[in-house]
């Protein structure tokens, strides 16, 4: 006997220059989620629980990263789905487009250390009831690699201030921070708590062929709260 | 008209490529206490009003051309002659 489970619906945008929506994509499919691909040039957004802005370098990260991918058709159709409370989750250059669109605060800069980083790091989760990391325990070590050249996530002290406060920022390295970002952000929400932005690739994480599993936690929440979404009438 | 756009980052803003080029400069023996690297962008411009045209290049900066949490602008404005 067979029980039909519901499969949530995840949108993957592909921007020119992105190269890891593959790789969310595969993730996402094998957590659970009916992923649909969406096109940066789309107006619309097909029916979906969430949202998915992978990593790469849109745009050739041409003036700075993430800052011509904001003006993307797609990006109105993400800008107002996020409004209504939609979950949007933006990985590395997906970050970088987040806060070039406002829809996260604060700003990637070059690596501190000017070289491009890739390896494993380790985070702490910081907050386990965002839709995001609900799988997670609280302040559980994970292991989520990076790679990216421009993960400097700075916030000026009042900004900085104001994230701690309203417990913003969900996920921080562990130890020295791979890229020199402020208070070691590796991952902040918005206000809402419905769009959360990291630098680490959850996506190169989840088969243990290539290591560390972790990265299944924070996508497996996302299809977790996806279903929800779906299956729950919004509360408005 | 034409237009130039000077963006910088801010004072107190890290900006490891500045500091980069500093000890570049450095190592050919040139003493430079510091260095700090920005964007030049010239624009050609329809505008014959020097007010419209500063105006509208200013909506271009603080939508586009600069992030005001990290960096300022300058803009100058040549006529055509």
């Amino acid at each position: 006997m067979s029980r039909r489970v519901p499969k949530p619906r995840i949108a993957v945008v592909t921007f020119p220059g992105s190269n890891d929506d593959k790789d969310a994509a595969l993730a996402l499919a094998q957590l659970g989620a009916e992923v649909v691909p969406v096109w940066h040039a789309d107006e619309a957004l097909p029916d979906v629980g969430a949202v998915v802005l992978p990593g790469g370098f849109s745009y050739g990260d041409y003036l700075r990263a993430g800052a011509l991918a904001r003006f993307a058709p797609v990006m109105n159709s993400v800008r107002a789905f996020a409004a209504e409370g939609g979950l949007v989750l933006g990985i590395c250059n997906g970050f970088q487009i987040l806060c070039e669109a406002g829809l996260l605060p604060g700003v990637l800069r070059p690596n501190r250390s000017l070289t491009f980083v890739c390896r494993d790091t380790r985070l702490t989760v910081e907050r386990t009831d965002t839709p995001f990391t609900s799988r997670c325990r609280p302040a559980q070590p994970l292991t989520i690699p990076v790679k990216h050249g421009e993960g400097c996530y700075f916030a000026d002290a009042e900004l900085l201030a104001e994230l701690e406060a309203s417990d913003q920022v969900v996920l921080r390295y562990e130890g020295e921070s791979p890229n020199g970002s402020v208070a070691r952000i590796a991952g902040v929400v918005n206000g809402d708590g419905n769009v959360l932005g990291l630098m680490p690739h959850p996506e190169h994480a989840v088969d243990p062929l290539t290591g560390s599993t972790d990265g299944a936690l924070v996508l497996g929440s996302l299809v977790d709260a996806a279903l929800r979404a779906a299956t729950e009438p919004a509360s408005v | 008209m034409k237009a130039t756009v000077l963006v910088r980052p801010k004072p107190g803003i890290l900006d490891p490529q500045g500091q980069a080029v500093q000890g570049s400069l450095q190592q050919l023996g040139f003493a430079v206490d510091a260095a700090r690297v920005g964007r030049v962008i010239d624009l050609e411009l329809d505008d014959d009003n020097r007010g419209e045209a500063h105006a509208k290049v200013e909506r271009m900066c603080e939508q586009l051309l600069a992030n005001p949490l990290i960096e300022s602008y300058e803009i100058q404005l040549v006529e055509d002659g």
